[in-house]
């Protein structure tokens, strides 16, 4: 059985544990910086970014997180999480956590009244999945080594790059649990790689 | 194919201000003020309720230029608020891009019998709840998100404490129901038997419910969180106090890590005097917001 910590400062987490656990592993709430040794991925969930970015930056979780990610392990951020990750956000002049390489668009599809859910193929995890998307982000512009797993209407959703994956939408607010497996999947096959170098 | 406006899209707005602070401010300077502090959304009011009531006389949707320069001011969501009932003050802010309305008894209701049927609308409603019956009568009227109603405007926590043991003590009663019970109990509350079947199936209720209504303190707030709060609306508390960015600062820090004493005890110093509070016994029949609906 694996843990899977959910960074807990704000937002749905909560839904988050409970997918992990429907998955049949171990979620644990990440409150304070410590509790990132005692797990082999991370997901950084929906919520509002500046306000998780405020309380990353107060109980300094800023310098752990980096650590996290030197050591190897998964990330999978959604929504807000989506933009901790990115080295670039659009019409801002920086970034937060500046782990994966790409652009991001902030409320790019309108204001809550445009927020909507559709069906989504997302590459290697489904080709039905039910994606809710509320006030979303999209990937602008990724580089090479990253992977589009799902667009919509020509914008990337969904990306891969190396331990890192993100999505736009937030599949913890349905009982769609495959791209929660998907993750988990790759922090088994990631921990087996640390385990053997 | 896309859907907005689902159940799923409008609750799910409200889930992602989960363990937040919502804030009250009635200009762009407030707002950007709220957001640099942390707050998860903002609501743009022409007046916090400490000052609607003082001044008294009918309290309506805010003039839209200070709605509008709100919206303009920050890049988290914008919440505004409409007269229960009133149809078209709601209609308005949904076309102006408010991304949550609430209708709330701050404001003058403009119906006394009706509130808003929300399930018409693509813009999520939040509305205010005493107990579990007013709780879901909201949401079967299609309110997306609950808060206390509290007494607004007064920085006494005492009323939106018992509005939040209240509706958590009836979930639990409902939760130890048989179907039978369940019926009588939907008929005597006069709320909906589906709805009720849902919070008995899964022990809560099937939206966010935030604490709101005479939160004045880093303390207040995680006080409504440990009694089961999702989250805080802070109204008058923050720009009616000495120093409002550090006391913004505070009450998000304080609501996160509500179960933490010791940090708490650190953010509490040297706040400078909370917003000057108003004993519940003062307030005549007519002062109390929280019975202007049910």
């Amino acid at each position: 059985m694996l843990t899977i910590g959910v960074l807990g400062l704000q937002g749905a987490f909560r839904e988050h544990k409970q997918s992990v656990e429907a998955c049949g592993h171990e979620a644990i709430i990440v409150k304070k910086k410590e509790q990132l040794t005692e797990i082999d991925g991370l997901v950084l969930p929906g919520g509002e970014s500046t306000t998780m970015r405020r309380l990353i930056d107060k109980y300094d979780f800023f310098d752990a997180l980096r650590q996290f990610e030197q050591s190897g392990k998964p990330i999978f951020g959604t929504c807000a999480g989506l933009i901790l990750l990115a080295k670039k956000i659009n019409g801002q002049a920086d970034a937060h956590l500046k782990l994966m390489d790409m652009v991001v668009e902030r409320n790019a599809f309108g204001r809550q009244r445009d927020s909507f859910e559709t069906q989504l193929e997302i590459k290697g995890v489904a080709d039905d999945f039910e994606a809710v998307f509320i006030r979303a982000p999209f990937i602008a512009e990724v580089k090479e080594n990253t992977e589009v797993l799902a667009t919509y209407q020509d914008k990337i959703v969904a990306a891969q790059q190396g331990q890192f994956l993100a999505a736009a939408f937030h599949p913890e607010l349905t009982d769609d649990h495959r791209l929660m497996q998907y993750f988990i999947d790759q922090v088994k096959k990631n921990k087996l790689k640390l385990a053997t170098n | 194919m896309s859907n907005v406006g689902t159940n799923r899209v409008k609750r799910g707005m409200a889930e992602m201000q989960k363990g937040g602070v919502i804030m009250d401010v009635v200009n762009a300077e407030q707002a950007k003020i709220a957001e640099e502090a942390g707050a998860v959304a903002v609501m743009a009011l022409e007046r916090v309720p400490s000052d609607i009531r003082a001044a008294g006389g009918v309290a309506r949707m805010a003039d839209p230029t200070i709605t509008e320069e709100v919206l303009n001011a920050v890049s988290i969501p914008v919440m505004a608020k409409a007269r229960i009932g009133h149809i078209v003050e709601a209609r308005v802010l949904e076309s102006m891009g408010v991304d949550y309305i609430d209708e709330s008894e701050v404001l003058t209701p403009a119906d006394d019998i009706y509130h808003i049927n929300k399930n018409d609308y693509t813009v999520p409603f939040v509305c205010g709840c005493r107990n579990l019956g007013e709780a879901v009568r909201r949401i079967g009227e299609g309110a997306s998100m609950l808060r206390t109603k509290g007494e607004p405007g007064t920085g006494n926590i005492v009323e939106a404490v018992r509005h939040m043991r209240e509706v958590q003590k009836q979930i639990k009663e409902v939760s130890a129901m048989a179907e039978d019970e369940l019926m009588v109990y939907a008929k005597e509350h006069g709320a909906s038997y589906e709805v009720l079947l849902e919070i008995r199936k899964n022990g809560r209720l099937p939206v966010v419910n935030f604490a709101a209504g005479g939160i004045a303190t880093p303390s207040d707030a995680a006080l409504m969180m440990h009694l089961g709060a999702d989250g805080v609306f802070v109204g008058s508390g923050i720009f009616k106090s000495d120093n409002p960015a550090k006391f913004a600062r505070a009450i998000v820090e304080a609501t996160t890590h509500y179960d933490d004493y010791e940090l708490i005890g650190q953010l509490s110093k040297d706040l400078g005097t909370a917003m000057p509070g108003i004993e519940m016994n003062t307030l005549g029949e007519h002062d109390r917001m929280q019975d202007r609906s049910e």
